[in-house]
Formats: C-alpha cells, sequence, structure tokens
C-alpha cells in the first residue's frame, strides 16, 4: 500500500500531522496502538502561550473550539495552575479568588472526582462551599459492577441524562455564584457543556477526573474524524514492527496487522510518544527507541535517570530522540532522508519547541512544512524532496 | 486506674511487639504499645514473607530449625488468613553438589521436617516454574505469610483484649527512679503532643532499633544491623516456595505470596546510622535478578514491582561484645540481672516464623515480675479473622455467590470479612483494582485497624501494593481517607509522601514497564490533577 506520508502513531502529534498534510492534498496513513496521551489530557495546551491561528483553524474545523484568556485553572486537587489556551469547557480564571460562593455537585458512589479537596482549595481562596452528591438511579447499573463508576462510563449515561442533572442542580442552588461540576459531559454530544452553562443561572465550571479523561478522549474522537474526513487511512489497533530501510531512506514499514502488505511512503512521520506510549522504552542497560533504533539522548549510567526526589524534574523525561534542524530523526549520527520525529518522543531535546501539547503541536507543524515543501513541484517538474538537493537545515 | 498507667508497656509495633503485645492482654495485662512509625514498618514487612519449615537451617542451626517448623504448624492453625499453604522445594542444580540433599534431607528428619526427596520430573510437575536443569528436589513444609496481616490481626487482638495502641509515636527517653524504669516519655511525631506513660515493666521489642531504644535506659545491647535486599516481581510466577539445596546463600528463596513473587535475600553490615533509611543498590538488584532466574527462568522476564530492604536484628550472645557469636536465635534480656535496671526488659533477634515464641517468652518473663501465673495460650487460640481455614469456605459462608472481589476480600480479611458483608453499592465499589479493594474495606481499616496515612492503608489492605504502584488507588483512598479525618491539607501532603514512598521502591528497578507507570504517575499527579 503506498501513500504520500506513513505516520506512526495516533496521538495529538500525528493527528495534527496527518491533518495538515490531508489538507494539502496529500495521502497519509496512521498507525496506532490506541493508547496516546490525550486519554489522560488535562484540557489545556501547554507550553502554548498564544493560540497559532493555523491551531485554531485545524481545531475548528475538527470541531473543537479553544479558547484563549491567560489565568489559572481549578485543578482536581484544589490547586490552581496558570493557564492560556484551552479547550472550550476548560474553564481559565481570572484569579483563584473568582468565586464567593461555589456548590459542588458530584455523584454519589463517584470516587475520581475530589469535592472535599477542590473545596479545601477553594475555601483557602475565600470561597464559601457546599458539596452534594447527587443521587442518580441512572447510575445503578453501573455500580453494580465495581469497576464501573469511572469518567467515562459515567460520560455516556451524562450524555443521555444531562438536562435531568441541570434540573437537580437548579433545585439545589441557593445564592451560591458557581457551580463545579466534574468533567463528564459532552463525549458525543459536544454541544452539552456549552448548554449547561446557559441553563444553570451561576457560573459553571467542569473540573478535571482522574483519567481517562472525558475532554481529551472526545479531542482525539474529533481529531480522528476530521483526519477521516480528509481522505486520512486511519489503522487503530496496529503497530509497526519492522522498518525498511535503505541508504538512510525509510521506503516502507510492516505492522502486525497487515502482515506482508508494506506501507510505502515517500515520507515517515514517526509520533509514538514517549515512554508510557512506548514511544520510548527502557531496559536495565539503556532507553532506546524500538522501531528504527535512532539515536538517544539520554545517559548510560542507568542512577542519572531519575531524580529521587518523586516531585522533581525527573532526568528520565528530558531523554528523547536526537533529531537535525528540520526535525529529521539521526541513527548513528547520521539524519535519515524521509524520517521525521515530532511530540514527546523528543523529550526535551528541542526546548525551543515547548514540551505536551505545545511539543506535540509545534512539531507537528515543523515537520509537515518540511514534508509539503520537499513536495512541492521545483521548476524542473520534480518534488523537491527527490531533487537530490534539498538541505532541510537551510529550510 | 489512671488512663496512662498500665502494667505493661511495649515499645515497637512490628511483629514481635504486636505478638507481644497480644500475648500480654490475653493474660489479663493492661498493655500500651508504642510505635514511632506504623506497625510492620520495619523488618516485619521487610523480609520474604517466608513461613519456614525451618528446613533452611536444619544443617547449621538445628534449633532454629526446630523452632521453626513448631510455629510453623502453629501459624498454619492461628494465623490460617495469613498463611498460604504453599509447600515448597529445595532443588539442587547441576552446579551445586548433590551430595549435599542427603546431609540436608538428615538434618530435615533429624528437626522433626517432613523432607521428602522426589525426583526432578515430579518437580518439574509440581512447579512448572522451576529451573528445568534441576538434578535433584526435595520438597518440604515451607509456606508464605503476610506480615502485614499477621502483625495487624495480633494487633486488633489486643486490643479486643483491651490492649491500647499509640502509633506515630516515638519514644523520647525514660522515666526513671534510681535503678528503675518506671514508664516512658513519648511524642506524637504527627501533632507534636508530648505524653508520659506509666507501667511497672517495659518491653523493648523494637528489632534493630531496640539498640538505640535501650540506649535510652542507659544499657548496651550489642546488635549488628544486617541488611537484607529483596524483589517484588509483577505476577506471580511460582506456586511452591522454591529454595536451593546447598548452604545458605544470596538470593537463594522465591517466595509466591497474594498476586507477586519475591526474591531474595543478601547479607550486608550497615552502620546503625543507616537503618533509617535503606536502599537498594543496582548491584544488588543485579545480583537478585541474576540468582534468581536460577531457580526460575522465567524471573528474567517478568516485570519487577518494586526493590526494598530490611535490617536484621542480629544480636551477638550475651557477654561477647566483640560480635564474633552473632545468633540468629531468640534474645531476651532481663535487664535487672543482666545490667541491674529494673522494669525492662528486651525482646530481640529471632525472625518473623518465631514472632509468637519470642512474644511468650517475653510475656513469661512480665509475668513473672507482676507475679501474674496465667499460662499462653496464643499457641492455641487463632487471630482474628483466622477462625476458618480456607477464604473460600469463608467467603461462601458470608456470600451465598461470592465475586472475585469478595473473595479477595476473604482472603485479605479471614472471617473479619463479615463486617463488609452488608455493603451497599457504594461500598462495595473498587478504590485499589489491582488489588481488588473495595470502599467497605478501605473504611473497615481506617475505622477499626489505626490506620492515619495512605501507607498505613496499605499495609493493612494491600492498596497500592499491585501492578500500578498506587496511581488510581492512592488518590482515591486519599478521599476516603481526607473524609474520615477531615484534614484534606494534611491528606494532600499525605499524598505526596505515599508519591515519594512509592517512588523509592521503584527507582532502583526503574525500566521498561516500571519507568512507563512512572512517567504515567508524574504525569497524572503533576499535570493531571495538580497535586
Amino acid at each position: 500500500m503506498r501513500f504520500d506520508t506513513v505516520i506512526i502513531g495516533g496521538g495529538l502529534a500525528g493527528l495534527t500531522a496527518g491533518i495538515c498534510l490531508q489538507k494539502a492534498g496529500q495521502d497519509c496513513a496512521i498507525v496506532s496502538t490506541g493508547q496516546n496521551a490525550l486519554h489522560f489530557f488535562s484540557g489545556s495546551f501547554e507550553s502554548l502561550e498564544e493560540a497559532p491561528a493555523r491551531l485554531a483553524g485545524i481545531f475548528e474545523e475538527a470541531g473543537i473550539r479553544l479558547h484563549y484568556q491567560p489565568g489559572v485553572r481549578l485543578m482536581p486537587m484544589g490547586t490552581f495552575r496558570p493557564a492560556a489556551l484551552s479547550l472550550e469547557d476548560v474553564d481559565i480564571l481570572p484569579d483563584p479568588a473568582f468565586s464567593r460562593k461555589a456548590l459542588i455537585v458530584s455523584i454519589a458512589g463517584y470516587q475520581d472526582f475530589f469535592a472535599a479537596f477542590l473545596a479545601e482549595g477553594l475555601e483557602k481562596q475565600g470561597t464559601q462551599c457546599r458539596i452534594h452528591f447527587l443521587q442518580l438511579p441512572e447510575m445503578a447499573q453501573l455500580m453494580m459492577s465495581p469497576s464501573e463508576m469511572r469518567s467515562v462510563q459515567i460520560a455516556r449515561t451524562m450524555d443521555r441524562m444531562w438536562e435531568k442533572v441541570v434540573g437537580e442542580i437548579k433545585v439545589l442552588l441557593q445564592d451560591e455564584d458557581t457551580v463545579i461540576l466534574p468533567q463528564v459531559f459532552g463525549l458525543q454530544d459536544t454541544t452539552v457543556p456549552g448548554r449547561i452553562r446557559q441553563a444553570v443561572p451561576a457560573r459553571v465550571i467542569f473540573a478535571g477526573t482522574l483519567p481517562p479523561s472525558v475532554p481529551g478522549i472526545r479531542t482525539q474522537q474529533q481529531l480522528k474524524r476530521r483526519y477521516e474526513v480528509l481522505g486520512g487511512t486511519y489503522l487503530a489497533g496496529d503497530e509497526v514492527i519492522q522498518a525498511h530501510v535503505h541508504d538512510g531512506v525509510v521506503h516502507s514499514v510492516a505492522t502486525r496487522n497487515l502482515d506482508s502488505h508494506y506501507l510505502e511512503a515517500r515520507h515517515f512521520i514517526l509520533a509514538t510518544g514517549g515512554y508510557f506510549s512506548k514511544g520510548l522504552r527502557s531496559n536495565p542497560f539503556r532507553i532506546y527507541e524500538p522501531v528504527f533504533g535512532l539515536d538517544v539522548d539520554a545517559s548510560e549510567d542507568r542512577n542519572a535517570w531519575y531524580d529521587a526526589a518523586f516531585a522533581a524534574d525527573q532526568p528520565y523525561l528530558k531523554f528523547g530522540v536526537r533529531t537535525d534542524p528540520g526535525l529529521r530523526a539521526l541513527r548513528d549520527g547520521v539524519a535519515f532522508e524521509n524520517l521525521y520525529a515530532v511530540g514527546s518522543l523528543l523529550g526535551a531535546t528541542r526546548p525551543e519547541l515547548g514540551s505536551g501539547a505545545g511539543l506535540a503541536i509545534r512539531s507537528a507543524f515543523q515537520a509537515t512544512d518540511q514534508i509539503l515543501r520537499r513536495s512541492a513541484p521545483q521548476e524542473d517538474g520534480r518534488p523537491a524532496g527527490q531533487s537530490g538537493e534539498s538541505n532541510p537545515s537551510e529550510s | 486506674m489512671h488512663e496512662k498507667e498500665f502494667d505493661v508497656i511495649i515499645i515497637g509495633g512490628g511483629i514481635t511487639g504486636a505478638g507481644t503485645q497480644r500475648d500480654c492482654a490475653m493474660r489479663g495485662l493492661r498493655t500500651l504499645l508504642i510505635e514511632r512509625s506504623d506497625i510492620a514498618d520495619g523488618a516485619t514487612g521487610r523480609n520474604h514473607g517466608l513461613l519456614h519449615s525451618g528446613a533452611r537451617y536444619a544443617v547449621n542451626d538445628p534449633e532454629s530449625a526446630e523452632e521453626c517448623i513448631r510455629e510453623n504448624r502453629i501459624l498454619r492453625r492461628i494465623a490460617a488468613h495469613c498463611v498460604e499453604e504453599t509447600e515448597g522445594l529445595f532443588i539442587t542444580l547441576p552446579d551445586d553438589d548433590l551430595g549435599y540433599q542427603k546431609t540436608f534431607v538428615d538434618a530435615c528428619r533429624r528437626a522433626g521436617i517432613g523432607a521428602e526427596i522426589i525426583d526432578p520430573e515430579q518437580a518439574r510437575r509440581l512447579e512448572p516454574s522451576v529451573n528445568p536443569a534441576l538434578i535433584g528436589a526435595v520438597k518440604v513444609p515451607d509456606g508464605s505469610v503476610d506480615p502485614f496481616r499477621l502483625c495487624a490481626a495480633n494487633m486488633v487482638d489486643a486490643k479486643q483484649h483491651g490492649g491500647q495502641v499509640r502509633l506515630h509515636t516515638e519514644v523520647t527517653g525514660f522515666i526513671r527512679e534510681a535503678d528503675t524504669i518506671l514508664g516512658v516519655h513519648t511524642r506524637n511525631l504527627q501533632t507534636g503532643q508530648e505524653e508520659d506513660f506509666y507501667a511497672p515493666v517495659t518491653v523493648n521489642a523494637g528489632g534493630i532499633w531496640g539498640h538505640r531504644i535501650a540506649g535510652l535506659a542507659g544499657v548496651d545491647i550489642g546488635m549488628f544491623p544486617s541488611k537484607g535486599a529483596l524483589l517484588v516481581f509483577a505476577h506471580r510466577i511460582n506456586q511452591m516456595v522454591i529454595n536451593r539445596c546447598r548452604k545458605p546463600a544470596n538470593a537463594d528463596i522465591l517466595v509466591p505470596g497474594d498476586t507477586v513473587c519475591i526474591i531474595g535475600t543478601t547479607s550486608t553490615r550497615i552502620p546503625f546510622e543507616a537503618c533509617d533509611e535503606v536502599t537498594v543498590t543496582p548491584d544488588e538488584v543485579n545480583l537478585l535478578i541474576t540468582e534468581g532466574s536460577k531457580l526460575a527462568p522465567a524471573l528474567s522476564t517478568t516485570r519487577i514491582l518494586r526493590a526494598y530492604a530490611g535490617v536484621r536484628p542480629l544480636v551477638s550472645a550475651d557477654n561477647d561484645p566483640s560480635g564474633r557469636n552473632i545468633s540468629r536465635g531468640i534474645v531476651c534480656l532481663d535487664h535487672e540481672t543482666r545490667d541491674g535496671l529494673k522494669g525492662l526488659i528486651t525482646i530481640t533477634g529471632g525472625k518473623l516464623m518465631t514472632y509468637r515464641l519470642m512474644a511468650e517468652i517475653a510475656t513469661d518473663a512480665v509475668c513473672r515480675k507482676l507475679s501474674v501465673t496465667r499460662a499462653c495460650e496464643t499457641a492455641d487460640k487463632p487471630l482474628p479473622g483466622s477462625e476458618e481455614r480456607s477464604y473460600e469456605a469463608v467467603a461462601r459462608k458470608i456470600w451465598e455467590a461470592p465475586s472475585m472481589a469478595q473473595k479477595a476480600a476473604a482472603a485479605r480479611m479471614g472471617t473479619r470479612a463479615e463486617v463488609i458483608r452488608d455493603a451497599g453499592r457504594e461500598d462495595a465499589a473498587l478504590v485499589c483494582e489491582c488489588e481488588e479493594v473495595s470502599v467497605g474495606e478501605v473504611k473497615n481499616a481506617i475505622e477499626r485497624m489505626e490506620v492515619s496515612t495512605l501507607t498505613d492503608l496499605r499495609r493493612r489492605t494491600r492498596i497500592g501494593m499491585g501492578t500500578c504502584q498506587g496511581e488510581f488507588c492512592a488518590c482515591r483512598a486519599a478521599g476516603l481517607l481526607a473524609r474520615a479525618h477531615g484534614c484534606i491539607e494534611r491528606e494532600r501532603a499525605d499524598l505526596r509522601d505515599f508519591l515519594q514512598e512509592r517512588w523509592k521502591g521503584n527507582l532502583p528497578i526503574g525500566w521498561g514497564d516500571t519507568l512507563r507507570e512512572a512517567e504515567y504517575t508524574q504525569w497524572i499527579y503533576k499535570h493531571v490533577l495538580g497535586l
């Protein structure tokens, strides 16, 4: 099977790259193991200090509305963190003392939303809090099984019954100016958070829960849908097991499910994520990149991988795949002709691109720009990438 | 009586202290147990959890071997819900001398340990994970014992017999009049509150820390801290205990327990100052994996969950300050006859396996001082939870058709699972999915088992001991603890401590899936939850 670009990894970086390339007329395939960092996305785009119009455009077309407003956001454990660019249903507050009186509404039997922690954090800011647990007979089915009361399962039920919740809140509400709800609304029907805001006569804040993140999963679904609408191929639940490389050029990759039907392409993007997503792997002796055996900027001394303090910035999180200035991945110090590394696979090797979601998006843009520039027809009619003259570091 | 006066004060909430409190309380004494940290936080919770048959000691230390097999039989009876009757193998590998097998079996038989030579083929059938290259095998009545559960059960029973318990409370000094100890000064390390307690007899059961406690009373007991490192694997690959049939050496015991298995150990003399913060070195990790894989090759590819180390309280035989004559046997010192200091007894040495006997010896000494003649009953009366032998029978008795989670609860709590029988839907929900611990079980531990931190809770319920190492269950449990204690700020700090404590055990083996999990946990707590 032949594509213009094959993208390995279906998280934020991979999907952003896929959408950009499809929009530019390319034919792409994304190979995704199915698990990615969007499943525990906080809803705020870290290290994207402002909304690049291009990102907003891509997200808008996917039906994802962003808002940009420097301020703080209420974290699930009742603390506050600076935030700016966020998903529409993630509130950015001007300052932590934003409310005089708040009603925190949780669901009886739901352990993954920390109402008491939220209340304590808010009370420190002078906000008077009242916690209420909704008794919802509709949850009975979920509660039959001791491990079903989790965010996504609840969100599925909530898509059907959010209006009833709004009704209960209206009855409960006294003189509170703010209502705080768990982020379990709008998994399928993305209009729900907005409609709740309209219907409740107080400010409504959706506070995070334990993963999986409902806004993160929704974002992933929306980006994937958009990518597919643009004609992209998405191979879910598959994994690249082998790469065919010749003279510094990747020709094709083999996947677990497609057997001998190799995925061939002119360009490859590696967006396989960090340790959790298995983009980086480790054994007692080294940290390595499993698909292409790329150079990893990591200490050889295992003792230097960690800081003994859990909360410290851990050195292993800074390790990442080495790239040339154009994000082409290096192996044995030499850049592949047509393989780009993007997203958290890069660790902190490219600090100018930020970290987290910011890194995913900026590196995806940069890699797709390179690919499109090199694919653009030159005066002689050949794509630049095949002219043999292009040097990504100059572009 | 004044509420701060007791018949006996026991210092140390390890298995020896908890066992001694139970024994004293059962003999009608008014007891107080004081523990600086939590129960089972020292060597009690940092060993193999091996229910020794005594076979390991049979050749070199027949006295310990006989003690072990006697206590082995007693614990099967009185601590059924803490014990798993797995049986054990002593295997001979091609590198070992098969001739040792006969010496070993003869010594076992002399000590009264049933040791049966079986052929290698039968050993491979009985225990499929065993190194298939084995050339000899002996079956012995080894088993596994959950030291946390055992310690908690002793504490619970002591409380049921009127005992009082002060955890997270440090003994800062002795109240002394001339040559008599009258009681102890204490400070609660969580609240800073200082209190004095009085009793005619104090028992020092502080394990390796007993050295320092004796020092507070001005007496010296020649102790020798010996560190032992162990690894916990994420899967239980063996059903029987696997030992090496040769002179005891490093990393030659693999013990299955609950959902995991544990390889150990090493033996390194360390300074006293190092006892509070023992860590496992990369060399020790390598040794444990290399040697462990010889017992069961699957270990080399099994995920390691955690590395930890304990400190054995070895004691030089009395009046031998040189330490040449170190014994692993039980040492009970009456400081009145030894040092001319009345009212203080030290019980130390020994091992998890012989804790009950140690407690009996210490309690006998206490009773002699108090002229109490009531006999010891701890060898006969089951611990709370152990009135029934099979946890499956327990589960079926409590619930008509027990679920997996209910069976897991019955295995952990024994007959005491009764208290969560009527848990409503909310209480039946799982806090910890790896170990299937429910809200109801957590609430029970908080209400009845002296829990003040998440780490305490882990020792009572196995929360955070599973493959995710507390990633999700920690903050759910923190929610329940916060509700019970009514203090969020303290709970937030507790959650940080818990994560730090888990990381300490993950760091020496931080690669592969452990590193994956660590990255995930970092991300969740820092970026998603904002702790």
